[in-house]
């Protein structure tokens, strides 16, 4: 007994929250480095890329439900979909995120970057950026052992987070005319810092497609020293 | 044996303790062991000639009647061996009842149908009120109480398997063996039944032999998953909470099974 017909279209999932997932990868970083560099073309694309991935991820969802309702899924291949669901989920709202970076842009308009913060916000969606990398690696490798050593280096982006935020606070306490700009920052570091707890969502969930156990983490997570099995 | 209907007290219903069945000299199944809680909906579930019915009707002796059947091992209901030399089969078949995957209704009235077990076995109660009584519990009274002088032939599908559910429970048995109990009946009154088999763990114990996978897992409480051996012998592969074995399987021959890609 086989299921072809029904193996290829979990692959062929896999593969859509694959491409989906890099997209958003590659997104957070652009929008970053255009919210540094003010450059308001890429900034208008990042803010027009959302409907596409909001797209993306109904349609992985209505796949998914078709799936669940004609084939009737169970053990793996339910924890799959249902992984492949809320992983869908969760791409969506880092690009929010992203489009959040987007919009952020587009007000500070012309006004540089505090030269203080110009580097630390790009090096954040790259953090964020890598764990997401490595949660898309460990999903389509299914690796519980390798989306559980991701969420430690959230550690990084809070530390950023709070860097920045103090930055911004000393800013506005000199200079009580920059309060707005500084407060559209914080909002676009807030973004970064959500879209790196959404990776470990996604880890989450990584894990539970592949041992049968959903695990709560975040920054303070310690992996298990062993391999889990399922 | 005493008689002594649990309602629904914790503890096991009956117990299979390393059991071996034979079929002359094959062994069909080999080194059962299965506790089975009060009140609860055991599934056993498996590829054809992996021995779920062997084991099934290992449960109420059912294969004393096939002539070169033997036993091996203990099947322990309320601490008593079922295969003991003191022990009645016919009374072990009466507190452990068998509805069977062919619908089979005597050629009686629907009356009669329910109150023959009843009536074999000495009952001196009212039997109106056992008849209307085991008719509600099997959720049939509704639609036969007009016309219970009528042939139980005349009924649909799922209403003579119904029927024969009332039949089986007027006994007041504490456990039912179901054999493939919707396997001829359309999906409206497999659900019936399979509603009807959540209602009835209430006061008995249920133990499923289901070809359906979707059953058993729609039905049950728990899934007991068997295979078939290199040397033929049904064994039994994983047993765990229903929810366990069709979201998080632990052997991998299961997760085959349930996933479809068996063999």
């Amino acid at each position: 007994m086989t299921r072809e017909a029904f193996d290829r279209e979990l692959k062929a999932l896999n593969e859509r929250i694959l491409r989906l997932g890099n997209v958003v990868e590659e997104d957070i970083l652009k929008a970053a480095m255009a919210l540094k560099e003010r450059d308001l073309r890429t900034s208008r694309e990042m803010i027009a890329a959302d409907e596409w991935v909001n797209n993306q991820r109904i349609e992985i969802m209505m796949a998914s439900f078709t799936l669940i309702a004609t084939q009737q899924p169970a053990g793996p291949d339910m924890r799959a979909l249902a992984a492949t669901i809320e992983i869908a989920g969760e791409l969506e709202r880092i690009h929010d995120y992203v489009k959040g970076l987007g919009k952020i842009s587009l007000k500070l308009a012309e006004i540089p970057l505090p030269a203080a913060l110009a580097d630390l916000i790009p090096q954040m969606a790259a953090i964020a950026g890598v764990m997401l990398q490595q949660a898309l690696d460990a999903f389509a490798a299914n690796d519980a052992t390798l989306a559980r050593a991701i969420p430690v280096q959230d550690n990084d982006v809070d530390e950023l987070y709070r860097q920045i935020s103090y930055e911004l606070t000393t800013t506005v306490t000199q200079d009580s005319g920059a309060y707005e700009n500084a407060n559209l920052i914080q909002w676009a570091v807030h973004n970064l810092e959500r879209s790196a707890d959404r990776v470990i969502n996604i880890c989450e969930w990584v894990v539970y497609k592949a041992v049968g156990k959903y695990v709560e983490m975040d920054s303070e997570y310690e992996a298990p020293a062993t391999a889990v099995t399922p | 044996m005493t008689i002594n209907h649990n309602g629904s007290a914790a503890g096991l219903a009956v117990e299979a303790k390393n059991m071996n069945v034979y079929y002359g000299s094959f062994r069909a199944v080999k080194d059962i062991s299965l506790k089975i809680e009060r009140n609860s909906i055991t599934a056993l579930i498996g590829p054809s000639g992996c021995g779920k019915s062997t084991v099934l009707r290992s449960f109420n002796r059912m294969n004393d009647l096939v002539p070169s059947a033997r036993v091996e091992g203990e099947i322990l209901f309320q601490g008593n061996n079922i295969y003991a030399e003191n022990v009645d089969p016919v009374e072990v078949r009466r507190r452990i009842g068998m509805v069977f995957q062919k619908p089979n209704p005597f050629p009686k009235s629907i009356y009669e149908n329910v109150a023959w077990g009843a009536r074999i076995n000495g009952f001196k109660g009212n039997m109106d009120e056992l008849v209307e009584q085991s008719l509600h519990h099997a959720a049939l009274w509704d639609e036969v109480k007009d016309k219970l002088d009528q042939s139980g032939l005349s009924l649909s599908g799922g209403q003579q398997q119904r029927l024969c559910i009332a039949r089986t429970i007027a006994v007041k048995p504490e456990i039912i063996l179901m054999d493939e109990p919707a396997s001829a009946l359309d999906p409206i009154a497999t659900l019936r039944i399979e509603d009807l088999i959540r209602e009835l763990k209430k006061e008995y114990t249920i133990l499923i032999v289901t070809h359906n996978m979707q059953q058993a897992a729609r039905a049950s409480d728990y899934t007991a998953f068997f295979n078939m051996d290199s040397d033929r012998a049904g064994y039994l592969v994983e047993f765990s909470e229903t929810d366990e074995i069709f979201t998080n399987p632990k052997h991998e021959l299961t997760e085959q099974y349930i996933t479809g890609r068996f063999g």
